[in-house]
């Protein structure tokens, strides 16, 4: 065969050159690919949040209600108000709280679909898993609104077994409770937990499924108890997940403005007061300055998750 | 990690009251939606009737929050399609400058609280004064809607071999015909799993929603406004049913076309 041969005599038509050239110049070719995208994270919305950062650093005047574009930390002083400290606060502790409520409960969950359960068991796990994660956020909500009002399921359950004056005295402890469990923190806690566990059960379930048996054997052999085991072996491989899946729920947690306001008490959270902010009381850099409170306590969050590993179980 | 042994009781016990807990809240809802009781929340319901499907069937503005919302969600799902299935062909099968600050970039929308998405858009909007349309939600919704395609698209462009493209290319197919003949067949159905994700996830948002949105209401926004002023109770709780069956339906088919692929990796809200 001649040489001549070997080389592909040019295609012709327009798109026939028009790949040819694309080929020749793989630096073309990706960077066609790269531009819609990056016109759209890059510029759109990476711009819209540094264009919302820096309104942060404006001030509103407080006799004309008009935004003063010099540059100030005043808004920041504003944020670290006591009211706002509280606000941030209440949120901070609630993520803490539902993070914790996650953990326990996707544990059990995510072991046994890791450890014991197979073939179609397994798929059915996986499936009863996913299914609340992507089903409507906001139907889930309604949902613990029918069963958390005063006449609704929850209350009717516990008079039905005779309990009802247990629930009357988990409701009159002051901070958590309230006239009833969807007018109180607790009832917050509750649909929170329930809205971002699948979240914390998928890496959870991740990480444990990548345990080697033969560790769990060995832990056996060497005549630990099971529960010594899930102790000394289990718990501490299962941290990079129950890491990953705190992210989510920490995170998700810190900026949603709909569950307190239609499941809580008559406070405030953070979402809620950036909601107000931008909204009725018109005060952009205020509500700028708020948001910036969950983007830096996710940095933070973020950082410590990356010492634990957290970033291999997602 | 497998075990042969029967698992303890107590776990076990875990394991189903943490499944139970997921899935018993959305059944009340469906039985909800067949009271006769009209103002409370009563349970258990004084009586059952059909008669508020009837009744929502009627109603205008269900109809019309409806439209909108599938209206977004195509054009959302149909954006998020190519801009994700473009990151994912650039950094499956490139290396270059900035790669790891594009995959993070592309996260960035969901792992950032709603809120943050929402209200920097608004401002966004409000600096180059961009009237508030149907095409600023798409815009929002388009944004978080990338990384979900992306995710089913790059996982299989990483199992797609390449001797399958170098063969496309050596029997004299050009770029353009091995990527209609060889590459989107093999990616057909992640991208039909991302897509219907992508689909349910707009239909369902209402936080980024509510800030990108002006005087219109997509159906999560109707039903915000009807938990905060309820109007019609039973009227919601029929639209509640209907949206469990709107968004069941692509969740099903996505994880049917991608039950093969390793477990996890469609996840992200």
């Amino acid at each position: 065969m001649s040489a001549a041969a070997a080389t592909i005599a040019p295609r012709g038509g327009l798109t026939g050159r028009l790949a040819d050239g694309l080929w020749r110049h793989p630096r073309v070719h990706l960077l066609l690919l790269l531009i819609p995208p990056i016109l759209w994270l890059g510029v759109v919305y990476l711009g819209s949040l540094f264009a919302m950062l820096a309104q942060s650093f404006f001030s509103i005047d407080e006799f004309t209600g008009q935004i003063d574009r010099t540059l100030t930390l005043s808004t920041y002083a504003q944020l670290l108000q006591l009211a706002n400290l509280d606000i941030i606060a209440r949120t901070v502790l609630m993520a803490a709280a539902v993070t914790i409520a996650c953990a326990l409960i996707a544990l059990p969950v995510a072991y046994y679909a890791a450890v014991y359960a197979r073939g179609r068991t397994k798929a059915a796990f996986y499936f009863l898993v996913m299914m609340p994660l992507w089903s409507a956020y906001l139907v889930k909500v309604y949902a613990w609104k029918l069963l958390l009002s005063k006449e609704g399921v929850v209350g009717w359950v516990f008079d039905a077994v005779g309990l009802g004056f247990v629930l009357d005295a988990i409701l009159a402890i002051p901070v958590i409770g309230g006239p009833s469990l969807s007018t109180s923190y607790l009832g917050t806690f509750l649909v929170f937990t329930y809205v971002w566990l699948p979240y914390m059960i998928l890496p959870v379930q991740a990480a444990l499924e990548r345990v080697p048996k033969s560790l769990v054997e060995a832990a056996a052999d060497l005549g630990a108890s099971p529960g010594k085991t899930f102790r000394s072996v289990i718990l501490p491989l299962a941290l990079p997940g129950l890491a990953a899946g705190s992210i989510f729920t920490f995170s998700l947690t810190l900026g949603d403005f709909i569950i307190p306001q239609i499941i809580g008490g008559s406070t405030i959270f953070i979402g809620q007061a950036v909601l107000i902010h931008q909204g009725t009381a018109g005060n952009i850099p205020l509500a700028a300055a708020f948001t910036v409170v969950p983007i830096v306590v996710m940095g933070l969050y973020l950082w410590g998750a990356k010492k634990l590993g957290a970033f291999d179980a997602l | 990690m497998r075990s042969d042994r029967r698992p303890p009781f107590l776990l076990s016990l875990g394991a189903f009251a943490g499944l139970l807990f997921l899935h018993v809240p959305l059944g009340f809802v469906i039985l909800y939606a067949f009271t006769t009781e009209e103002k409370t929340y009563e349970f258990p319901p004084p009586g059952l009737t059909l008669k508020w499907f009837a009744v929502a069937f009627e109603r205008t503005d269900i109809w019309a929050a409806i439209q909108l919302s599938l209206q977004v969600a195509a054009m959302s799902t149909l954006l998020a399609l190519i801009l994700g299935t473009l990151i994912a062909a650039a950094l499956a099968n490139h290396r270059f400058f900035g790669r790891e600050t594009l995959s993070l970039l592309v996260i960035l929308p969901i792992a950032l609280p709603g809120i943050v998405t929402g209200i920097a858009l608004r401002s966004a909007f409000n600096i180059m004064d961009v009237p508030f349309s149907t095409w600023t939600i798409v815009l929002g919704h388009a944004t978080f809607c990338i990384v979900v395609v992306y995710n089913n698209a790059v996982a299989r462009f990483r199992r797609l071999s390449g001797s399958l493209v170098e063969a496309s290319m050596d029997l004299g197919a050009d770029g353009f015909q091995t990527f209609r003949y060889v590459i989107l067949p093999n990616l057909a159905t992640a991208l039909m799993a991302g897509g219907m994700l992508a689909f349910a996830l707009s239909f369902d948002e209402v936080i980024v929603t509510t800030f990108t949105a002006g005087q219109q209401a997509t159906l999560p926004i109707w039903m915000l406004n009807e938990l905060i002023r309820p109007r019609q109770r039973p009227v919601t709780n029929v639209v509640a049913v209907f949206i469990i069956l709107v968004t069941f339906l692509p969740i099903l088919a996505a994880y049917y076309l991608t039950r093969d692929e390793e477990p996890g990796r469609g996840a992200g809200h």
